[in-house]
């Protein structure tokens, strides 16, 4: 039987599926072990068991001077930032890309624009954003809105001039005005692509928020990471990166969820 | 007076002709097909009825009107794919019909609650009311085909517009389809032009059946001429494809 018809069961499937998680942790265990072996003061590569202990620490432990657990006020700020950031960024996308796919003379003044300024590499600009906005909240959401905005505009007006035209001629024939094909065949139809678009942006999204945060910051998981380096406290960092790992695996699957719910029309092209 | 009357039409595309002196009287309530070989314009010609493209040349007038420069109500459309809305539920796809005529494309109230009753009745009788809360991604081809065309209808359009409406469907469905064609236009006497591939069917479903050829052929450029309408027969007299002796059959003379 040829590899390419070979499907592994549920159980095999599972097995797969962990293995390399298994292979990396065992991999990390042993240079680990290797190392502490040599040398037990050293930082690089703390014991699986040591990082536990930290992150349990770290989750529970106030701080001695404000009294607050630091990673759960770093957790709320970070997602306080991406949050608004990308909430921004998706409806700044969805109203902008709707009008550049749906109205011609729309699609003739930005298209273009909006084509350039997506080469702007955004971290380029963090600082003018720092200048222009100071070293406070705003200019860490705005980098998140700029670096990710770009992407679904495009993305959104491509995906609104994809629906077939044959929709939108018969959506004219029963009469419906510009308005209503926007708000009632093009806005329903691009949801399920935004929900994706916003999924893939997330990646995106994090690293600009991370950036903003390890230059300017007084909290936030992206600035507790860059502070820790300074003492090679290498057992928080990768608590921090397990962490972030973590929530961004959630959001996505938790957007994927919600793409189902809402839109069940839309099958499988929108997983 | 005719009802549409299409004279001394041409269609091109860039220096490419596609229709070439189209000319046609169609009088209120007949069924016309049209037949022909592919890409010789019998659907450009059906996209200029409904006004999605306008001819290069010529003109289309509909009860005596110019036609408004985009679709509009007056003219339903049915396409072979795509024709319903994936997104909205059966039911919905007929609600939209008179929905999609408000401000904002949403009924309240009393409004919703009579199109709702309005496409149940219909959605009974076309034999859909039992999958009215499905999704027509859920639907087979032939009963897409059919809340496609009672969607179209729910607009009351004065003409309906095929456009190989039954070109995807298996033979069985198909036979059903025409029935329920033959049905819906006994009760509205509307005027249907069809474009269809199928002979039989154009001349089973049609009171004339329009043939779009190329009077010209130029054998180092085929692309050099366009098509018009080269035969106009008479497909009455309960579909039997024959003519009467003493009819004057339409037959296209190059002048």
């Amino acid at each position: 039987m040829r590899w390419i018809n070979r499907t592994p069961g549920r159980a095999a499937a599972l097995c797969l599926m962990l293995l390399p998680f298994a292979a990396l942790f065992i991999a990390y265990a042993l240079g680990s072990e290797a190392r502490l072996a040599v040398n037990p003061q050293d930082k690089l590569l703390p014991a699986p068991s040591k990082i536990a202990e930290t992150a349990g620490r770290l989750i529970t432990t106030a701080d001695r001077r404000s009294g607050e657990i630091l990673f759960w006020n770093d957790t709320f700020a970070s997602l306080q930032r991406l949050g608004l950031g990308v909430a921004i960024a998706a409806v700044t996308g969805l109203v902008t890309g709707l009008a550049i796919g749906l109205f011609p003379y729309v699609r003739a003044a930005a298209s273009g624009f909006v084509s350039v300024l997506s080469m702007v590499p955004p971290l380029a600009v963090l600082p003018i954003l720092f200048i222009v906005f100071g070293l406070g909240e705003v200019s860490k959401v705005a980098l998140v809105v700029i670096g990710i905005t770009p992407f679904l505009i495009r993305d959104l007006s491509q995906r609104v001039l994809d629906i077939p035209s044959e929709l939108f001629v018969k959506a004219q024939t029963l009469g419906a005005s510009s308005t209503v094909i926007a708000l009632r065949v093009a806005l329903p139809l691009v949801m399920p692509r935004l929900i994706q678009s916003v999924r893939l942006s997330l990646g995106p999204a994090w690293l600009f928020l991370i950036a903003s945060e390890a230059i300017a910051a007084d909290g936030g998981l992206g600035y507790r990471i860059f502070l820790v380096r300074r003492y090679l406290a290498m057992d928080v960092i990768l608590t921090y990166v397990i962490w972030i790992t973590l929530l961004a695996f959630l959001f996505d699957f938790a957007l994927r969820r919600l793409s189902q719910r809402l839109y069940p029309w839309a099958g499988e092209d929108s997983l | 007076m005719s009802f549409v009357s299409v004279s001394g039409v041409f269609k091109s595309y860039g220096r490419r002709p596609v229709l070439e002196a189209v000319s046609l009287e169609v009088a209120e309530g007949e069924f016309i097909s049209l037949v022909g070989a592919s890409g010789c314009g019998k659907s450009t010609f059906l996209r200029m009825l409904l006004d999605e493209e306008q001819p290069t040349r010529g003109t289309i007038l509909v009860d005596g009107m110019p036609l408004s420069g985009e679709p509009s109500q007056s003219r339903g459309i049915v396409f072979q794919r795509y024709s319903v809305f994936p997104h909205m539920s059966v039911r919905d796809n007929i609600v939209a019909a008179t929905a999609f005529q408000t401000r904002f494309g949403w009924l309240t109230g009393a409004d919703k609650r009579a199109a709702r009753d309005a496409a149940a009745k219909t959605l009974e009788r076309i034999g859909l009311g039992h999958v009215a809360d499905q999704y027509p991604a859920s639907l087979s081809g032939g009963m897409q085909q059919r809340l496609a065309i009672a969607q179209a209808m729910a607009a009351r359009p004065r003409i309906l517009l095929l456009d190989e409406p039954f070109g995807a469907l298996d033979p069985g469905t198909r036979l059903a389809m025409h029935a329920f064609l033959q049905e819906l236009r006994a009760e509205t006497g509307m005027t249907v032009f069809m474009v269809t591939h199928d002979l039989e069917e154009g001349f089973k479903l049609g009171d004339r059946v329009l043939v779009f050829d190329k009077p010209r052929w130029d054998p180092q450029e085929p692309e050099a001429y366009g098509a018009t309408i080269t035969y106009d027969f008479d497909a009455r007299d309960g579909g039997i494809p024959y003519q009467r002796l003493e009819e004057d059959t339409h037959v296209f003379k190059p002048r």
